[in-house]
Parts: structure tokens; sequence; C-alpha cells
């Protein structure tokens, strides 16, 4: 059972590019070092769109804002969202302004139908298994980078388009990918 | 495409899966919290290392559950599609036999209580092209077998993973999540499910024929000379192999109506061993020889000729192999009572020295023949394991 937790603390140093000591001095320490990130993923997608996802934890005494991000070029654009409801009580997916804060001492974890960074306009697609490096800034400039393997998704439709009752839609999936056949 | 579409309905909300990623958080976090303070000896939390010079679930005691999923790869799957399959598997794989969910597990409860999990993956000889490398000869069907009535939809395979937990349902999330993160590379060709009686004190379970099976199994000392694959065990390679094992696959469905005629000193003379207890019918202990050589008062050999044990064994101590089986007990077709029998799983170093004249033996006169059926058959080449670092199947792709 202590392996378990053992585990856990691995996959975030392993993860984490950055020093996550729990007493780091604020006034002198980038946001950036007093962040790490467990469990980063992406979503796979054929093209257009998709979203990355993971648990960020801030070791700081303050809170963080992450305020953009880039990919090693599979995305032309890149956008922090939120899923929240708007003035018809309808959910919407949009920017957030301000960006993505991790509270002091606190995890925030990005998620389908949560918070997530929005990768747009794929430059290719995104195969299932292939690694994307993300980077993300936060409000001082600083910087840090991680990798998020793709997966297979059937849920965060954020380009959902109607139409049917079961959600099945995979626009983003590649399912359909030319490469794999049709065997289905 | 560019645009983030906005008025993202309720309805595809909830189909997004919204438990996603947090859900995986907080249920690792979950299950370390609760490795706090186990109940005693809880059976749920039990794990079985993952990493290590060969793959758990060989010679692992049998767990109480048991599934096997054939797998045949898309067209276009190449090397580096499978390098990414393999990425993914040693990724879920290592998270659920921890007890913590798979990285984009839509149900991360379910991979909290592991008991016992493991995974084990193997490769056909589809896999094997696919990678670019030779498929060894005996990678593919067997020879054919007088008694074999094989059908498709148990037979063959491009990949395969045999699952095993003691709890039934560990076994069906990690199909499900194994199986979805792999369907860009692969449709599923058959699904064995199959359980064990809980290991009695000696450890010997019975099978759906009342019988004591897999007594003459290798010991643990000899897993290294009967079951790895090595320099010393298989020299000829290939090298990708050494570490892992081959695999024999093969549904036997047992004729449970037409045993229901035979007595039970018929049955004992089938196999040579007693039903009871599963000693020999020439006595001596349950893990003991049966004496071939002993006759009975008549002068008639007290084994049968063609009885199991007799066409099982050999002198040729090399001829042996570790049986892993499952029984398997189905909803019958129209207008049967049972549609039962043996997911018979063995591994063995050497699947030509080993297992093919045993099986040749058995096909050709074995008393059991007249109540058995094999009616499905796979052959698969168990991967070494993966140590710290590693990812399972790297040997075949470098």
């Amino acid at each position: 059972m202590k392996r378990l937790t053992t585990l856990l603390l691995v996959t975030v140093t392993a993860v984490g590019l950055t020093a996550c000591g729990s007493s780091t001095d604020a006034s002198t320490a980038t946001q950036a070092s007093t962040v790490s990130v467990q469990d980063p993923w992406v979503k796979a997608a054929d093209s257009g769109m998709t979203a990355a996802f993971g648990t960020f934890r801030n070791a700081a005494d303050r809170d963080v804002t992450i305020v953009s991000a880039t990919t090693d070029g599979v995305a032309g654009r890149v956008e922090l969202h939120e899923m929240a409801t708007d003035e018809d009580g309808q959910m919407v997916m949009r920017q957030k302004k301000g960006g993505i804060v991790v509270p002091a001492g606190k995890t925030h974890t990005l998620e389908p139908g949560g918070d997530h960074i929005m990768l747009m306009d794929l430059t290719r697609p995104v195969e299932p298994g292939q690694d994307v490096r993300v980077t993300i800034r936060f409000s001082d400039d600083s910087t840090m980078s991680f990798t998020a393997p793709a997966r297979s998704f059937s849920g965060a439709e954020e380009d959902y388009q109607g139409g049917t009752d079961h959600g099945d839609m995979d626009h983003g999936d590649t399912g359909e990918h030319a490469d794999h056949g049709d065997h289905g | 495409m560019g645009e983030p579409r906005r008025g993202l309905s309720r309805r595809a909300l909830l189909t997004s899966g919204s438990v996603g990623a947090a859900g995986v958080v907080v249920g690792a976090a979950g299950a370390s919290a609760v490795a706090h303070e186990p109940p005693a000896a809880d059976p749920g939390t039990r794990t079985v290392a993952f990493r290590g010079a060969h793959q758990a679930g060989v010679v692992t005691p049998p767990q109480d559950h048991g599934l096997l999923v054939a797998y045949d790869l898309r067209d276009g799957v190449d090397a580096d599609a499978l390098r990414r399959l393999f990425a993914i598997w040693t990724d879920d794989v290592e998270r659920l036999t921890a007890g913590r969910a798979g990285l984009a597990d839509t149900e991360p409860e379910l991979a909290l209580r592991p008991s016992g999990l493991t995974v084990t993956l193997a490769v056909g000889p589809g896999a094997v092209e696919a990678a670019g490398v030779a498929v060894p000869s005996w990678l593919g069907p067997l020879p054919d077998f007088t008694v074999d009535r094989l059908e498709d939809r148990w037979s063959g395979g491009d990949l395969l993973l045999q699952i095993c937990s003691d709890d039934e349902l560990v076994v069906s999330h990690a199909l499900r999540l194994l199986t979805k993160e792999a369907r860009t590379f692969t449709t599923v060709r058959w699904v064995q499910r199959g359980f064990r009686g809980p290991l009695g004190r000696d450890r010997t379970p019975r099978n759906l024929m009342g019988q004591v099976d897999g007594t003459a199994n290798p010991r643990p000392a000899d897993h290294d000379a009967l079951v790895w694959r090595s320099a010393t065990t298989t020299p000829d390679g290939p090298a990708w192999l050494d570490g892992g094992t081959t695999m024999v696959v093969r549904r036997i469905r047992m004729e449970l109506d037409t045993w229901d005629e035979v007595d039970r000193t018929a049955r004992e003379r089938t196999i040579g061993r007693r039903l009871d207890d599963g000693r020999p019918l020439t006595g001596g202990r349950l893990e003991d020889d049966p004496d071939l050589d002993a006759l009975d008062a008549n002068g008639l050999e007290v084994i049968d000729p063609f009885a199991h044990v007799r066409r099982a064994r050999t002198k040729d101590r090399r001829q042996r192999i570790l049986r892993r089986p499952y029984n398997y007990d189905d909803p019958p077709p129209a207008g049967e009572l049972t549609d039962a029998g043996l997911v018979f799983v063995s591994f063995q170093a050497d699947l030509e020295a080993q297992f093919v004249p045993l099986q040749r033996r058995l096909a050709e006169l074995d008393l059991l023949n007249q109540w058995t059926t094999p009616i499905g058959s796979a052959v698969f080449a168990v991967l070494p394991g993966a140590r710290r670092g590693e990812q399972l199947g790297q040997s075949l792709l470098t």
C-alpha cells in the first residue's frame, strides 16, 4: 500500500519538470518553479481542434495564473477555455478571461467538461499514443513544459454539432482516420 | 473549423464524460488515502507487480477470473502505430495493476480495488509482421490434430491480452479501458471468459468434469528451464522474445451430457487418478507420479494404456508445460443443456519441443477425447516484461 503512494509521488516528480517543494519563497521563485503537473493528456483528433487536460499543483503560498499556452507546432492557435452557463442558461465554452488560476497550496484540474487548454487549427493529426509537447506561460512570464500523451476519448466534444441522441459523433476522434482503414 | 463553437448543449455536456480527469486524480488520491489504513487483509487492494524481466500473469498463481481477448490489427497499422499502441497499453496496465485509474479513464472508481489484477500482452503472427520482423515458424496455427473441430470465431488473432483478477468487475473494467484505447488500431476478434474455484489448500483446482486439474505443473524452480525463453532454453532466438514465452490458447468443449453416462470407476480409469483427492490410481500422494508399470491382480496395467495421465506423460522431462486454464460455462444454444468446457492456456519456452509432441500423443489416443472437443486454437508469443522506463514490446520494435 505504501507502494501506491510512492507511485503517485514518482508520477508527480517524473512529469513535473519543476521543483515542487512545499515551502518555496514566493518573493523570488517564479510561478513556473512552484507548479507541477500530474497525468497530463490530450484528446486524439484528426483535424480541427482538440484539448489538453491535466492536474496542476501549486506548491507556493500565493496563487499562480496560467495566461497562455503553446504546443510544439501541432496547434496553430492555443486558447485557455472554460465551460460556463450563459445568460440563457446554456452551457457554453468560452475563453477564460484572466487566465486559469491555480490557488496557493492547491491543485486545479483541467478536464473534459471543465477548464481546458484548447488546441486549434491543428496542423497535423494528433494520433493516439503520440506525445504532444505543451508549454504554458504564467502571469510573471515564466514558463513550464510537459508532455501530454494522446488518447482516444469519446467525450470532450467541444465542436459538437447537435443532431444525435447519443453524443457519438466523434468529430475530433481518429476513429475514422484514413490510415487505419475501415474495418468497423 | 477554427472557431470554438458556442452553445454546447446540455446533452452534449452530459455525454462528454464530465467525470474525466478530475475523477482520475481524485480516484488515484483516494487509493493512496485508503492505503494508509487498509482494512486487515482486504483482498481488494492486493496488487501484483507489473514491472520486471518477465510479464506478470504467466507464473503468477491464477486469479479467480480470467479473460482472454484477441484483436485483429486494422489495415495500415505499422511498427510506428504498434509502438504507440504499446505505449498506451503499458501506461494503462501499469496504472490499473497498481490500483490507479487509467489516464483517460471514464470510470476511475472501478480501478481502485485491483484484487490481484494482471494484464499480459502477447503477439500473434500478424503483429510481428506489422512490426517488420521475421515471424518465427512456430508462431501460427498448430499442426492439425485429429480431434480438432476448430471454429474461426475462437481461433487466431494478431494480438492478445490476458486479463486476470479475483474480482470479475475489475476484469471487465480493464477490458473496456484497454479495448477502447486501442480502437483506432484494432478490432476485437474474440473474447473468452473463464473462472476457477478458489485455490484449496493443495492449490490444485478442479474442472467442470469434477477432475483435479493442473497437478503436474512445473514448480517455480523449473520456470527458468521450462517457461522462460533465454539463451539457454531457446538459443536460436529470436532475441526479441528472450524473457518472454510461448502461449497456447485452446477452447475445449466438454461433452458433459455424455460424461453423465460414465460411472465413477470408468471416470477414474479415463484419467488414471482418483476423483476424490486426485491421487494416482497406483497410490501415493497427489503430487506423486503415477506408477505406469504397476499391474493389478489379473496382470493388467492399473493405469490404462490410453489413460490421460499416461498419454500426457513422458520420460522426457523437457516435455512439460505450465498450464493456466480457466473453466467456461456459457449460455447454451437453443435446445441444448450446457455449453461448458475449458479455456486451456499453457505457457512453454519452446512450443515445438514441449507442447506439440505432448498434444500429438493426446490427440492420437486419450480416453478423455471421447468427452472433450477442441473448438478453438491460437498461438501467441508473450513479450518479455517491461522494466522501469521500458515499454511492453520494446524489444520487438527496435
